[in-house]
């Protein structure tokens, strides 16, 4: 019996968590595209709901109504496989993300681990779908996201080591605490820089959005899915955006801290601020989407290994010596 | 690569500009319209859907000289025409394909008693191919319809006519 009541706790808490991330998932696609508009001096979607923030639920719903086309050559096991991995990697990801000192699914000792190796996994969904398809747009653009995402998961791994020598813990609560006195944007400023713009390739946005790119791929891998299996795929990038400005606020700004320990500031909710902080870096993302062109792939590739990973491994030694000469090093 | 060049790249300052610039612009007034609540206006001279107008005593203005059926470039009219009792020629059938039709206003010129015209209305979409097979009534129907609108853009544009 008390297993069983262990067993529900969970589940309620697991639906907890993952029923308002799949809901700002949807109001977060809103956003995406009323920055864009805005930008552009458009209105945008304004007319499903207030200021429209049901249009995704609407474009939702229409995707459920539709048929899901599955093409003949394709090889239909991992083809439908492949939009359900790409969501899951993105929702199963959440399970450590701490919106609070006591608020969190999982507080695991490797979590910064765990999350770069959902985050890397990633990849598969999206491999999976661009080759089962059978064709040669897809095929074109899973090669490129592949190749993409791999490059610029080593300049985030090197990245995260920074954030490690600073706070001397794998715990994602512990990494926040350590931010008590100084978010690690400070003296880590170049590392959150080059984090973010990783972050953009990442999860293919633009101005690294190669693997869709529309002009020469159709839509890349997504090019041959249709229905509820394109929604979800869509689903699970922005899940990916989200989880990422998650990552971001959580290394560097300081997660679930206010800015500062004052009155008016440490009333609010400590979920709160890491809303707040994602919001941000997500408005981030969608400013840059509307205000940058595309790159080209040979300058992908350059600026993620011949800028990103010496310059990222060069701050390494440079903190890495500064902790060490300083005697600031964690647990001393 | 100049030295000038190289900070400029490195401290990101062109996109940092870029960046400054976007956030300026979401607060500028928008400059598209809120479409199907608000609408832009219209010349008196647009070419929307066509409408057959009718004398205000209730008479059809049309004469049955098919100059609109000669000079169509689309073949989209059709006119079959016969003799009234009271000795006017009249149309028995006036057909307009609007899926044939190419909005050129050419009929409207050749009218020589502005009976068809083409109206501002340019939202008649509809669910099937058959709906868009006009025929005299919905015409004549269009043409009771927007009377008004019709009768002060032609006198707005009669000067040019």
């Amino acid at each position: 019996m008390a297993e069983l009541f262990i067993f529900f706790e969970q589940i309620y808490k697991i639906l907890f968590l993952l029923i308002p991330v799949l809901v700002s998932v949807a109001m977060i696609v809103w956003l995406d595209r009323r920055v864009w508009a805005f930008v552009q001096k458009r209105r945008g979607p304004n007319v499903v709901g207030p200021f429209g923030l049901f249009q995704t639920l609407a474009d939702a719903l229409k995707y459920v109504f539709k048929e899901i086309i599955i093409p003949a050559s394709s090889n239909k096991v991992i083809f439908i496989l492949a939009p359900i991995v790409t969501m899951t990697l993105a929702l199963i990801a959440w399970a450590v993300i701490p919106f609070s000192e006591t608020f969190v699914l999982a507080d695991i000792n490797v979590g910064i681990l765990y999350l770069f190796a959902v985050s890397s996994l990633g990849v598969y969904g999206i491999i999976m779908g661009g080759w089962a398809s059978n064709s040669k747009y897809p095929f074109l653009g899973a090669i490129r996201s592949a190749a993409q995402m791999v490059s610029y998961e080593v300049s985030i791994g090197v990245i995260i080591i920074n954030v490690l020598l600073c706070v001397g813990s794998l715990n994602l609560s512990d990494i926040v605490l350590a931010q008590k006195d100084l978010w690690l944007v400070i003296p880590l400023f170049p590392m959150f820089i080059i984090f973010f713009i990783s972050a953009l390739a990442e999860t293919n946005r633009p101005p690294f959005d190669l693997p869709e790119a529309e002009a020469e791929l159709v839509a890349g891998y997504q090019t041959e899915y249709s229905g509820m299996m394109y929604a979800m795929f869509w689903l699970g990038e922005y899940a990916n955006i989200l989880l990422m400005c998650a990552m971001g606020s959580i290394l560097f700004l300081g997660g679930w801290l206010s800015p500062i320990d004052l009155f008016p500031f440490n009333v609010i909710p400590a979920p709160i601020w890491l809303i707040l902080k994602i919001l941000f870096l997500f408005i981030l993302f969608a400013l840059i989407k509307a205000i940058v062109p595309r790159y080209r792939y040979d300058q992908l590739m350059k600026l993620g290994w011949k800028i990103f990973l010496p310059f990222s491994l060069i701050y390494v030694v440079l903190t890495a010596s500064f902790l060490m000469y300083f005697d600031l090093l964690p647990g001393n | 690569m100049s030295l000038i060049r190289f900070f400029k790249t490195v401290f990101m300052i062109d996109f940092l500009t870029g960046l400054i610039m976007a956030i300026k612009e979401i607060f500028k007034p928008k400059k598209t319209i809120n479409y199907p609540f608000e609408k832009g206006s219209i010349s008196p001279r647009a070419r929307g859907e066509h409408a057959l107008r009718r004398y205000p005593n209730g008479e059809e203005r049309c004469i049955a000289c098919k100059l609109c059926e000669a000079v169509c470039p689309a073949q989209a009219i059709t006119i079959e025409s016969s003799e009234r009792e009271d000795g006017s020629r009249k149309t028995t059938r006036y057909d307009i394909d609007m899926l044939k039709c190419i909005y050129c206003g050419l009929c409207e010129q050749s009218c020589p008693v502005d009976a068809i015209v083409q109206g501002p209305n340019f939202e008649f979409a509809t669910e099937t191919r058959e709906e868009l097979y006009y025929n005299k009534e919905k015409l004549l129907e269009n043409g009771d319809r927007w009377e008004n609108i019709l009768a002060a853009n032609i006198n707005a544009d009669s000067s040019h006519r």
